[in-house]
C-alpha cells in the first residue's frame, strides 16, 4: 500500500506491505542507515527513532502507522550544522565506542529531555532501557545530564 | 627495544595521486607456537605482516592530508585513534591531517592474524613509528633537494618542511617527486618529544559516530543488491541433510533458493521477503542426541578430560596430596554469549571469478581465505573491505557468513547481503565456554600461603578457532585461551601450580573478550579472599604479602596500592550498609586492581562504584584507556552478575535480549574511577585486562554483607 509521511522534514511516499517494520523502510528504501537493527523484537533500542516526537522502536512499528506522521531519525536530529544538545553532550563526554547502539540512545535521550527537561538519575534509569554492549552507560549518564544543561541554557 | 623483522620499503603513486609508503616484511613470524602463545598470553606477539606483497601504510595527498591504512579494525576500542597518534608523532603532522581507513585485503596492509587479544597497540608500537619516521625523513630529504637547501638546515612540523626561509608542505613535495629514494630508518623520538602520544586526543571517529554517519557491515550496500538469508537449525550438533523448498519458492519477492551440500538459503528482493520465505523452507537435519544443560555441566568438571600442568613452582604436591589437610573450594561459570549489538553479516559480490565482500570482521585474512577456498578461486581475487564493527569481543574471529554470502551471490550474479537475525545470533554463537574450578591451599599458622593450586576445566577457546589449525594444537600443548588468567600471579608463594583440563563440548565455544580471564580470575581472586579471611588478614595486605620482588610483582603491588588508596578500601561493613571488595589480575602484561563498592537489598546486589587502577606501561591515550576500563567493567558486571545461556532439549537459550539478562543503564555503577599508572614499559593492552577482576571484586564485597560466599557466576540469578 501507499504510505505518506514526513521524514526529517521531508515528505516521502512509499509503496510497501503495510506490516513491514518502519525500520526496514527507513534503512533500505529511504537509505537512512543511522537507525540500526539490533534485534527486531523491540528488545534493544538500537532502532529507536521519533514518531511525532515520541521515541519508538521502529523494528516493531508497522510502516502503515507512520501514515501522516512526522518521523525523525538520527540524521535529522541536528538542525543543519547545529548539533542537537544531546549530540553536543555526547561529543563533550566522548561517549561512543563501537557506536552501533548510540543513535538509538541519542534518540531515546532526546525524547526523554522533551518530556523531562531535568531528569534525575532515577528518571534516566527508568526511561533509558536500551542496550550498549560496549558498556558506555557511565559516560552516557554524564552526557544525559550535560545535554539537559545545554538544552536548558538560553543561547 | 623489541626486535622486529627486517623490512624493505616500497614507494609508488597512490590511487588518489598521493605518494604511498609501503613495506615488506621478512621472517620474524616464528613458529606457530610462538605466534599463538604470544597472541594469547603475553604482549609479545610480533607484528604478523604479509610476507610476500608490500603493505600500504601511508599515502600523502596533495592537500597535505595523510591517509593511514590501518591493519587493525576499529570495533570501539579506539585503535584508529591510538595508531594515528603514534604515526602522527613520528610523521610530524597534526592529528587533523590524519585520515584513518580500514585497509582492504587486496591493496592494503592486511594483518595476517587478527584484531584481538589486546595486542594491537603493543604489536605496532615499534614498526609503526619506524615506518612513520622513515616516511618523514624521506619527504624531508626530497624537500631539501627541491628547495636546494642542505637537509640538516631543515626541520619538520605540522606536515611542513622548512628552513632557510623556505618551506614546502609534505603534499607539495610528494606531488613534485617522481623517483623516491628511501633512507634508512632514523632513530626514533624520545617519549618526552611526543606531542600526540600520551594526550587524551578525541577519538577520530567521534563526530561521525555522533551523527550516525559511520558505516558498519550491516549498513554496507552495493548497487543492484539482493537480500539473502540462510536456514539454520536451532539445535546443537544438527547437520543439514536436505530441504523442501516448494512452498518457499512461491513466496513474494523470492529470486532464488540456493541449495548447497551444507546449507540452504533464500535470495529475495528485500530483507523481509527473504526472511519470510526462509520460514517456509522445510529443512531436514540429522541430530544424533538431545542435550541438556545438566549434561554439559557434568562434562565440565575438573578431573574429567586431559590435564596439562601450565604452571608450577616448588612442590605443591607435597602439601596438597590426598592425605594432606588443606583448604579447598569449587567455582563455576556459565555459558556466555557475545551479544554484540551488530548482528553478523556480509555483502558479497561474486563475478567473473572475483569476490568483493564488505563486512565487519576481526580476521580479514582468514575471511578472504575461507571465501577463496569455498569458491575455488585464488585468495588474491577476494577483496575483503572491512567496515566499522558494531562490537567485536571475539565474535568476529569466526566469519563463515562471508562464505555464505559469496556462494549466494555467485548463484545470482548480483550482490547479496546476508545477516543473522538476533535469534540466530544467539543460537549460532561461538560461546564463552562454561568452566569449573577447584582451588586448594595450605595456609601456615602465620597466615602465609604455603601452597596453592588452581585447576580449571573449560570448553575450548583457542582450540575452537580456525585461527589455530588442528596440527598446531600439539605444538601449543594446551588451550592457552581457556586458561588465560588462570596462572597464579603471587610469585612469593613457595609452592604453586595451575592445571588446565580440556573438554570438548557439543556446541561451538571460542574467543569471548578476555577469554578465560574473567572466569579464572573470579575463581582465584574469590579464593584469595576466602584465604585472607581464614588468615584473619586484610585482603589487600594479604595479597601484597604474597607478591614476589621483581618487575611484574612491583607493578602488581602498585596497582593494588593505588586502588586501595583511591577507593579508601576498608575490610568492614560501611556505615551506609555497603561493603567493598578487592580483586586483581595480570593479563597481557597489564596488571589491574578493582575495588567494587556494593549494597545488597532483597538479595539484589547493586554495584555503586568501581575504582580501577591499571598499569598500562606507556599510556598512548588516557581518555580511551579510561573508556576501555569503564566498558570492561560494565561488560564484566553484566557477565558476572546476569548472563547465562542454557541448553534445553538441545536448544541454546534464551535467544533475545531481556530474557538473556544483561546490564542496563540502571545496573551500571554511577561512579567509576580509573587510576592510570604509567612507567617506561612499552604500551600494553587495555581492551581486556580490566574485565579480569570484576566478578571477584563484586562477590568479595557481597560476602561482607551477606556472609554467604557465592562461588557461581552469574552471581545474581
Ligand atoms: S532492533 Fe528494534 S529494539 Fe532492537
Ligand atoms: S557503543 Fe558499542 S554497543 Fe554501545
Amino acid at each position: 500500500m501507499k504510505i505518506q509521511f514526513n521524514i526529517n522534514g521531508k515528505a516521502v511516499s512509499v509503496d510497501e506491505d503495510a506490516r513491514t517494520p518502519l525500520l526496514w523502510v527507513v534503512r533500505d528504501v529511504l537509505d537512512l542507515k543511522g537507525t540500526k537493527f539490533g534485534c527486531g523484537k523491540a528488545a534493544c533500542g538500537a532502532c529507536t527513532l521519533h514518531v511525532n516526537g515520541e521515541a519508538v522502536r521502529s523494528c516493531s512499528f508497522p510502516v502503515e502507522y507512520a501514515e501522516g506522521k512526522e518521523i525523525t531519525t538520527i540524521e535529522g536530529l541536528a538542525k543543519g550544522d547545529q548539533l542537537h544538545p544531546v549530540q553536543q553532550a555526547w561529543m563533550e563526554e566522548i561517549v561512543p565506542q563501537c557506536g552501533y547502539c548510540q543513535p538509538g540512545f541519542m534518540m531515546s535521550t532526546a525524547a526523554l529531555l522533551d518530556k523531562i527537561p531535568n531528569p534525575t538519575d532515577q528518571d534516566i534509569d527508568d526511561n533509558i532501557a536500551n542496550i550498549c554492549r560496549c558498556g558506555t552507560y557511565y559516560r552516557m549518564r554524564k552526557a544525559i545530564h550535560r545535554a539537559a544543561e545545554i538544552k536548558n541554557t538560553p543561547s | 627495544m623489541k626486535k622486529v623483522s627486517r623490512r624493505r620499503f616500497l614507494v609508488s603513486t597512490g590511487v588518489g595521486g598521493g605518494v604511498v609508503l609501503g613495506a615488506m616484511y621478512f621472517g620474524g613470524c616464528g613458529i606457530v607456537k610462538r605466534k599463538i602463545a604470544g597472541y594469547a598470553n603475553t604482549a609479545e606477539s610480533p607484528y604478523l605482516g604479509n610476507t610476500k606483497t608490500p603493505l600500504i601504510w601511508f599515502e600523502v595527498m596533495p592537500n597535505n592530508q595523510i591517509i593511514f591504512s590501518s591493519s587493525k579494525v576499529e570495533m570501539g576500542q579506539g585503535v584508529f585513534t591510538g595508531l594515528a597518534q603514534i604515526a602522527a608523532d613520528e610523521l610530524d603532522v597534526e592529528m587533523g591531517q590524519m585520515e584513518v581507513r580500514h585497509a582492504p585485503s587486496q591493496t592494503g596492509n592486511v594483518d595476517r592474524f587478527a584484531t584481538g587479544g589486546s595486542t594491537s597497540i603493543n604489536s605496532l608500537w615499534t614498526p609503526l613509528r619506524e615506518l612513520a619516521a622513515t616516511m618523514r625523513e624521506m619527504i624531508k630529504n626530497h624537500g631539501a633537494e627541491l628547495m636546494n637547501v642542505s637537509v640538516d638546515k631543515l626541520s619538520t612540523n605540522k606536515g611542513i618542511v622548512s628552513g632557510e626561509n623556505q618551506s614546502m608542505t609534505y603534499g607539495d613535495i610528494a606531488s613534485k617527486v617522481s623517483e623516491w629514494k628511501v633512507p634508512s630508518t632514523p632513530s626514533l623520538r624520545n617519549i618526552d618529544q611526543y606531542k600526540h602520544i600520551g594526550k587524551p586526543i578525541v577519538r577520530v571517529d567521534l563526530e561521525d559516530k555522533v551523527k550516525g554517519a559511520h558505516i558498519f557491515g550491516m549498513d554496507a550496500v552495493m548497487p543492484d543488491m539482493l537480500f539473502g538469508s540462510v536456514v539454520r537449525s536451532e539445535r546443537v550438533g544438527a547437520k543439514y541433510v536436505d530441504a523442501d523448498i516448494s512452498e518457499a519458492e512461491k513466496m513474494p519477492g523470492v529470486v532464488k533458493i540456493v541449495k548447497e551440500p551444507d546449507f540452504v538459503g533464500v535470495i529475495a528482493t528485500s530483507y523481509n521477503a527473504a526472511n519470510n520465505a526462509k520460514h517456509k523452507i522445510k529443512a531436514q537435519w540429522d541430530v544424533d542426541k538431545v542435550w541438556q544443560s545438566s549434561e554439559i555441566e557434568s562434562m565440565i568438571e575438573v578431573g574429567k578430560g586431559k590435564p596439562v600442568v601450565i604452571q608450577k613452582n616448588g612442590q605443591p604436591n607435597r602439601f596438597l596430596g590426598e592425605q594432606d589437610e588443606f583448604i579447598s573450594s569449587e567455582y563455576r561459570s556459565p555459558i556466555g554469549a557475545h551479544a554484540q549489538l551488530e548482528p553478523n553479516g556480509a555483502v558479497a559480490h561474486v563475478k567473473d571469478g572475483k569476490a568483493t565482500i564488505m563486512m565487519s570482521t576481526q580476521v580479514i585474512k582468514l575471511t578472504a581465505g575461507e571465501v577463496a577456498d569455498r569458491l575455488g578461486i585464488k585468495e588474491k581475487n577476494v577483496n575483503i573491505i572491512p567496515t566499522f564493527l558494531g562490537g567485536g569481543f571475539g565474535r568476529r574471529l569466526h566469519t563463515p557468513n562471508a562464505m555464505e554470502a559469496a556462494v549466494m551471490s555467485r548463484a545470482v550474479g548480483r550482490p547479496v547481503k546476508c545477516f543473522f537475525t538476533r535469534q540466530e545470533e544467539f543460537q549460532n554463537d561461538y560461546f564463552r565456554p562454561p568452566t569449573h574450578h577447584i582451588l586448594k591451599a595450605k595456609l601456615s599458622a602465620e597466615g602465609i600461603i604455603e601452597a596453592l593450586e588452581h585447576n580449571v576445566s573449560s570448553g575450548d577457546v583457542m582450540y575452537g578457532s580456525p585461527l589455530v589449525p588442528n596440527f598446531a594444537q600439539p605444538l601449543i600443548g594446551s588451550d592457552i585461551g581457556a586458561w588465560r588468567g588462570g596462572m597464579v600471579q603471587y610469585g612469593a608463594i613457595p609452592n604453586y601450580q595451575a592445571i588446565s583440563w580440556r573438554v570438548k563440548l557439543p556446541f561451538a565455544t571460542s574467543w569471548w573478550r578476555s577469554l578465560g580471564l574473567l572466569a579464572n580470575t573470579f575463581a582465584i581472586e574469590s579464593f584469595m579472599d576466602e584465604l585472607a579471611i581464614l588468615a584473619n588478614a586484610n585482603p589487600a595486605d594479604f595479597r601484597l604479602r604474597h607478591i614476589q620482588k621483581d618487575k611484574a610483582g612491583d607493578r602488581l603491588k602498585k596497582v593494588i596500592e593505588a586502588a586501595v588508596e583511591k577507593s579508601g578500601y576498608r575490610d568492614e561493613l560501611l556505615s551506609n550498609g555497603r561493603a567493598m571488595g578487592i580483586a586483581a589480575s595480570t593479563d597481557v602484561n597489564t596488571p589491574v586492581c578493582h575495588v567494587a563498592e556494593v549494597s545488597v537489598e532483597n538479595e539484589q546486589i547493586k554495584v555503586h562504584k568501581v575504582t580501577c587502577a591499571i598499569d598500562v606501561g606507556l599510556a598512548i591515550n588516557p581518555d580511551q584507556i579510561r573508556a576501555q576500563c569503564e566498558g570492561s567493567i560494565v561488560m564484566g558486571i553484566s557477565a558476572a552478575m546476569y548472563e547465562e545461556m542454557k541448553v534445553v532439549d538441545s536448544v541454546l537459550r534464551p535467544t533475545i535480549y531481556g530474557p538473556y539478562k544483561m546490564a542496563l543503564m540502571k545496573d551500571a555503577p554511577k561512579e567509576i574511577e580509573v587510576v592510570i599508572l604509567e612507567n617506561d614499559e612499552e604500551p600494553g593492552g587495555v581492551g581486556e585486562p580490566p574485565l579480569g577482576p570484576i566478578g571477584a571484586a563484586i562477590a568479595n564485597a557481597a560476602f561482607r554483607i551477606t556472609g554467604k560466599r557465592n562461588r557461581t557466576m552469574p552471581l545474581q540469578t
